[in-house]
């Protein structure tokens, strides 16, 4: 039986073969030149990672054996490490002091055909939660030995990290501050908020339009606004600009994220709670639950799912949101983008977007392990006589 | 003894209970029966005040329902919903013992009764307790949700269509339980069907609604033979009345001496299936016993005067 996302994943694979692997540049700032995957050392070397990729591409086709599509993926995936580090030694052998190696389009479009390979045999695999996190684990594990093997050192992405060490874990805490932070203060406002919309429809009807339009407002007008109003803020009530409430910065961009954060976590709460069963809700209040009882033992544990799919959706959408937070001095990954354009650096751009792209996927992952493991127990066996 | 005073619900102008009145002694099931939208479930909700009634009170050993907070009232009493309302998230056990937990019992007590309670429903506690409602049968769910409401020995058990879910071999066995569970704890029971015969098999009174209004309330007897309306003919039926009469007398009560042969038929079995034995097997006359020994007959003459005299 083949794989039909198996065969497609083989195909594009293989088409991405064609597209450049790896570029050269003079230095840091020029366009460099690209070469294609064969191009990149010896021809031994060079057919033997590229069989294997092939191989592990092949894997992928084989729809009745899951483990082995997976096995595959991990295989590819080594293959184009292999490769890169091949090029990056023989393509600046000689090329002078300022060269740079980068991967090109055909790296990145073969990492993410091969990751999606991956995430396809794995759910095919339908692991628990605990499994997916032991495999959240031993990914991030071989990611970080990876990083700090020092097998990639010689990529510009690279170079560029390490010249900028303590800016980049800055710019990492700056941005998990932000997202963060911005999570915990909306969840503090908004479960009680979605309560509160659960106990009376009247004020849901209103309140969740109101956080709607927050919600379409676009986010650089958001942090726009934020500028002025946060400026005058500081400059008029006393010891604000103390604890640094200003109209560029941290402040500005918090409160936006935070803005942004509401919606979700309100109308998530209020829909999570409402999810009980009428019935498990009628026998709850009839056998003599106040309304926090019931809260605390039937309704938030019965509604936990949805209330965290909607913290979910805020984190990922904050961890993306942040680096915007760059443009107005917030900080985090957005200030090496912003700067990577301003100095048209792609990979000072990278060193921005990569790590942000890296984070949301293990929020999102994480945050659903969490889901599968609130999920009440749903399981229903046919009727049988009792 | 529980007293309904003059009880009415309006909703939107229309009264869904309208002015009822009745008295439930201690120690008794009444069976309130009646069809869809008569308000059944309306008049129970409103003796716990899950419904807060328009006009009229309810009392409870002389003290009025009002006179304490809503959810204290409802910790006392017993309460059995519609379809079992079951927690979805919660095991069998915790289910059971949700109410002795909000009155405070200890670990071990609750566990106690949590066991009792699921032997008395013959379902054995090691195999069931640990099990979520979803991995229960319709039928497992129902008699859960009737072990919880009974957990705490309310002195009032409400229970609306409690046996509505489950095929009638066990619903007459449910019946059978939960009649016997009553007598052993002499509590107070309240239940709700739209099944007439479910009334007439439990009920120590059965009270007939009809739109909102109370329109009889007397024994089952009284009922079949009394019709206070056509409504309530119509629900007790035309035809099966002299059969639901007989169903309601033990063959103990018409036994004599005399001959009788074949297969003998319990003193506590009901008229109805003793003539029902006798057009089966082709006999007059039926041998009675009592335990192992006999101790008399009952005779198709007999059964047949019984449904003349009262029908
Ligand atoms: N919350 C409510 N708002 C408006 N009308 C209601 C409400 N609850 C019940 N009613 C109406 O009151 C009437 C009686 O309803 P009730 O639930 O007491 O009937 P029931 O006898 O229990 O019926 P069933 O046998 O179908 O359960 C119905 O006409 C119903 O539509
Ligand atoms: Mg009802």
């Amino acid at each position: 039986m083949l794989s039909a996302p198996g065969l497609l994943f083989f195909i594009l694979g293989c088409a991405a073969l064609t597209a450049p692997y790896m570029t050269l540049a003079a230095n840091r700032i020029v366009a460099g030149d690209g070469f294609r995957a064969w191009q990149l050392a010896a021809p031994g070397p060079s057919v033997l990672a590229l069989g294997v990729l092939a191989a592990g591409l092949a894997m992928g086709v084989l729809g009745a054996w899951p483990t082995l599509r997976v096995i595959g993926a991990a295989l590819g995936l080594g293959a184009l490490i292999w490769l890169l580090t091949l090029g990056s030694t023989t393509l600046l052998d000689g090329a002078g002091e300022y060269a740079r190696v980068s991967p090109a389009a055909g790296f990145w479009c073969l990492v993410v055909v091969l990751a999606l390979l991956l995430a396809d045999g794995l759910t095919n695999l339908s692991p628990g939660p605990w499994a997916r996190l032991g495999i959240l684990g031993v990914i991030l594990g071989l990611l970080a030995a990876l990083l700090t093997s020092g097998l990639l050192s010689q990529l510009s992405i690279m170079q560029e990290f390490s010249s900028r060490k303590p800016a980049f874990f800055d710019a990492l805490s700056r941005h998990l501050w932000l997202s963060l932070g911005s999570l915990l203060l909306a969840a503090i406002i908004g479960l009680p908020l979605g309560i509160a919309c659960y106990r009376k429809p009247r004020l849901q009807d209103t309140l969740l339009p109101a956080l709607s339009f927050l919600q379409t407002i676009p986010s650089l007008a958001m942090f726009g606004i934020m500028i002025p109003l946060l400026g005058w803020v500081g400059d008029t009530i006393p010891g604000a600009q103390a604890i640094g409430i200003a109209g560029i910065g941290f402040a500005p961009a918090f409160i936006a994220l935070v803005l942004y954060s509401l919606l979700p976590v309100v109308a998530n709460t209020a829909a999570g709670l409402g999810s009980t069963p009428p019935a498990a809700q009628e026998a709850a209040r009839g056998m003599g639950m106040t309304f926090i009882q019931r809260l605390a033992k039937v309704e938030l544990p019965l509604g936990l799912p949805i209330i965290l799919a909607g913290l979910r959706i805020v984190l990922v959408q904050n961890i993306g949101l942040a680096v915007i937070a760059g443009l107005i001095g917030g900080g985090g990954f957005g200030a090496f983008v912003f700067q990577g354009l301003n100095q048209t650096a792609i990979d000072l751009i990278l060193l921005g977007a990569l790590p942000t792209v890296a984070l949301a996927l293990v929020a999102g992952v994480l945050m659903d392990i969490l889901v599968a493991l609130t999920q009440p127990h749903t399981r229903h066996v046919s009727e049988s006589a009792p | 003894m529980i007293e309904i005073d003059q009880i009415s619900k309006v909703y939107d102008g229309k009264a869904a209970v309208d002015a009822v009145s009745m008295t439930v002694e201690t120690g008794t099931i009444t069976v309130i029966v009646g069809t869809s939208g008569s308000g059944k479930t309306t008049l129970l909700r409103m003796i716990n005040r899950l419904e807060e009634p328009t006009s009229g009170e309810v009392r409870i050993n002389g003290v009025v329902t009002t006179s304490m907070p809503g959810h204290i009232l409802r910790r006392r009493i017993g309460y059995a919903i519609q379809g079992h309302g079951l927690f979805p998230h919660h095991t069998v056990g915790r289910n059971i013992g949700a109410v002795p937990q909000l009155l405070g019992w200890s670990k071990e007590k609750t566990r106690a009764r949590v066991d009792e309670l699921l032997d008395l429903f013959s379902m054995d506690p090691a195999q069931f307790r640990d099990r979520y409602p979803a991995e229960l049968s319709g039928g497992q769910q129902q008699r859960v949700g009737v072990a919880r409401a009974l957990a705490s020995r309310p002195d009032l058990l409400l229970m609306d269509e409690p046996f509505g879910a489950l095929d009638p071999i066990i619903r007459a066995r449910a019946q059978t339980d939960l009649r016997r569970i009553q007598r052993t704890l002499g509590s107070t029971i309240m239940l709700v069907t739209h099944d007439m015969e479910e009334a007439i098999h439990l009920g120590d009174r059965v009270a007939v609604m009809d739109g909102g209004q109370l329109v009889q309330h007397g024994t089952p007897a009284e009922i079949i033979q009394n019709p206070a309306t056509a409504f309530v003919a119509d629900m007790v039926g035309g035809v099966d009345r002299p059969l639901r009469l007989l169903s309601l007398i033990a063959v103990a009560d018409i036994v004599e001496d005399g001959p009788a042969t074949g297969t003998p038929i319990a003193a506590e079995a009901s008229l109805r299936d003793a003539l029902s034995a006798c057009l089966w097997s082709g006999r007059d006359a039926l041998p009675v016993t009592r335990g192992d020994a006999i101790i008399g007959r009952v005779t198709l003459p007999a059964i047949r005067a019984q449904a003349q005299a009262t029908a």
